[in-house]
């Protein structure tokens, strides 16, 4: 089974506080981490393979320093790499993101099975893996939390829903978004760190994709950013004071006179 | 690509190195340098006082912004039932257009649909409605197809949808053949009246940079609402409208995706989203055993019961009571957070509620900040005694 798993570099934010001050992100001390939703398709990408046969190929798009989130791909299990890097693909909305992968993916065919995180920590649009199936013009299914079988050239999975669960079948190839149920991601093997640091991890620019500039980066991009700001919070809560009684009769006093309750 | 310096006009105040969410911007030798990774955000521009900082001009893409008129609204239905989201989007929907003069419309797409006349009293002007067998399981392929060739035939300039796990899968793939922006998870909607352009507000980075977004060159103009952030309206049952019927025909289309089984798990008698009370327990609980204890809180009151990821990762309820970036978006008129330290991730999902309190033994926990009322105390003293106070008054 080939699959290919697409991954992010992402700063890993979720540490992040806003000082009030100068209402800024203190950014001390924060490293790329690949996107913690993407970890857990390659860790499912690694063990289809263990059970099926074949191979996963990590690829990512990204500046040249996001290679350091494939060697950490490989360290996990992953048995290649491609870096999607080229000046023209900066300023990428989902749109110019999923064409860029998918070209990509059209270059490693043939492909089984395509595997994505459901969405990243800094963008959280969940978008790209849905784009990318159409591109490609493969089945998609979203929120995957276990993958039920594998046979006859078909998949079986359960994805969930806000009311529950789905049980879903497609055709492969296919692409598929998978949430952090699915699996718990194993950690760096001692082969896998020495794998990792040698693993020759090719460069796909522009070029190598036979893709349009036109097509790619901030060209490619319908959506624009023109405004980016820190929210404002100026809300003062009232804290209730006094003995527990009295903190608690103060809340049903307040929430009486709302009529909540 | 990347943010253009202009070293002429950079005085190396340092104005813009704080401003870049993702720290590419230093001083050195009293100039501004930027490091590799530019996103091309542009909040450094907005700080720069001495316009030594511009983004790269948008080359044309072709696909000019047409002639396309009019506001579009997903109204999405499961097993024969409109969602709320629904209504909470032609509510939007509705001011949306009266600004843009236009019409509103509501789409829906499934099989014997109940009470499509409600989506003409909650603001549309007009319901499409494709009424088929093959749509009553919302099967993705078909709906992914149905759409794109409404859109192309009827040219609607803007298309909102509901950011559910229906529509965060199949929209995209609909502004994928369209070759248009789609932006995920809005929290505000607005229009440029000047340029007609549609202003999408959405939090990144977890809810700590906020990013309006607008798609100024193709048609259309396509965003998804999460649910309960934009308040329903209410109906007005005398509003006339049109309902216009559409044919499918599933010949030509490749259904690849097939539902087999569908299982509802929400456990608790009232759905967390459209609840009207929410009391929601995180690490602080220390147990799956504690969330009895407010699971006694919620009876009392009639409420919901909601959870932080941390209580999920733990293990000590399921994900559906999630609220959260991650999870759901709730806007109750209570939200009650007991031991919640509140995680700007969990604060993105519920911080709209009408009235919050929280209770919380650390008084700096930054859940008191989005908090309405705070208590600073011991959970297990402060609910027991609540639930004894409002059962005996």
């Amino acid at each position: 089974m080939n699959i290919v798993v697409c991954l992010k570099q992402v700063p890993g934010t979720t540490e992040v506080k806003i000082d009030p001050q100068t209402n800024t992100l203190i950014r001390q001390g924060i490293e790329n981490i690949i996107n913690p939703f993407d970890t857990y398709a390659i860790e499912e990408g690694v063990r289809l393979r263990e059970k099926h046969g074949g191979k996963v190929t990590v690829i990512t798009m990204g500046p040249p320093q996001a290679e350091a989130a494939l060697r950490e791909a490989v360290s996990l299990g992953a048995d290649a790499a491609v870096l999607l890097s080229d000046r023209a693909f900066a300023g990428a909305d989902t749109w110019a993101t999923a064409y860029t992968l998918s070209r990509a993916v059209a270059k490693l065919q043939p492909c089984d099975l395509i595997i994505c995180g459901r969405q990243t920590i800094d963008g959280d649009t969940g978008q790209v893996g849905p784009e990318m199936a159409e591109m490609l013009q493969l089945p998609f299914i979203a929120y995957v939390s276990r993958i039920e079988e594998i046979a006859d050239g078909k998949l079986r999975v359960r994805r969930m829903v806000e009311e529950g669960h789905e049980v879903m079948e497609t055709t492969l190839p296919a692409v598929i978004t998978v949430s952090k149920e699915i699996n718990v991601p194993r950690l760096p093997s001692l082969r896998g760190i020495m794998k990792s640091k040698s693993a020759a991890i090719p460069v796909w620019g522009v070029r190598e994709l036979e893709v349009d500039e036109k097509m790619v980066g901030l060209a490619g991009s319908s959506t624009q950013v023109i405004k980016v700001f820190f929210p404002q919070r100026v809300h003062q809560a009232e804290m209730l004071e006094g003995d527990l009684d009295t903190r608690v009769d103060t809340l049903i006093d307040r929430l009486r006179s709302a009529r909540v309750c | 690509m990347e943010v253009n310096i202009d070293l002429a006009k950079c005085t190396g105040c340092g104005a813009c190195v704080p401003a870049c969410p993702f720290g590419l911007l230093e001083v050195v030798d009293d100039k501004v340098q930027l490091k590799e990774g530019c996103t091309l955000c542009g909040a450094c521009v907005d700080a720069c006082a001495f316009e030594a900082l511009s983004l790269p001009a948008v080359m044309e893409t072709g696909a000019a912004a047409d002639d396309s008129r009019g506001v579009w609204v997903f109204a999405e239905q499961r097993r024969g039932v409109l969602k709320n989201v629904a209504y909470e989007l032609l509510s939007r929907g509705r001011e949306l257009a009266d600004t843009l003069g236009t019409g509103l419309s509501a789409v829906c797409l499934g099989h014997e649909v109940r009470d499509v006349a409600s989506l003409i009293a909650y603001g549309a002007d007009k319901v499409y409605l494709v009424d088929s067998p093959d749509l009553a399981d919302n099967q993705e392929d078909f709906l992914t197809h149905k759409m794109v060739a409404m859109v192309r035939e009827l040219k609607p300039e803007i298309v909102i949808a509901g950011a559910t796990a229906l529509g965060r899968s199949f929209i995209p793939r609909v502004a994928a053949i369209l070759n248009t922006g789609l932006t995920a998870d809005c929290t505000g909607l607005d229009i440029d009246t000047g340029k007609r352009l549609l202003l999408q507000t959405r939090p990144t980075f977890g809810g700590n940079i906020m990013a309006t977004i607008i798609c100024p060159n193709k048609r259309p103009q396509m965003a998804t609402v999460r649910p309960r952030v934009f308040k329903k309206a209410a109906p007005d049952a005398g509003r006339r409208g049109e309902i216009v019927k559409l044919d499918f025909r599933k010949e030509g289309v490749i259904a690849r995706v097939k539902l087999l089984d569908s299982v509802d798990e929400v456990t608790e008698t009232v759905k967390l989203e459209d609840a009207d009370i929410i009391v929601s327990g995180g690490r602080g609980l220390g147990k799956a055993e504690n969330f009895k204890l407010l699971a006694e809180l919620a009876d009392v009151l009639g409420a919901a019961l909601g959870s932080s990821r941390a209580a999920v990762d733990e293990g000590w309820i399921p994900y559906s009571h999630q609220v959260g970036q991650t999870g759901k978006t709730v806007c109750p008129r209570l939200y009650i957070a007991c031991g919640i330290s509140g995680a700007i991730q969990h604060l993105a999902g519920m911080q709209t509620s009408d009235i919050i309190v929280a209770i919380n033994d650390d008084p700096n926990a930054p859940i008191f900040q989005v908090a309405t009322y705070g208590i600073v105390g011991d959970l297990f003293k402060v609910v027991p005694r609540l639930i004894e106070k409002l059962k005996n008054g």
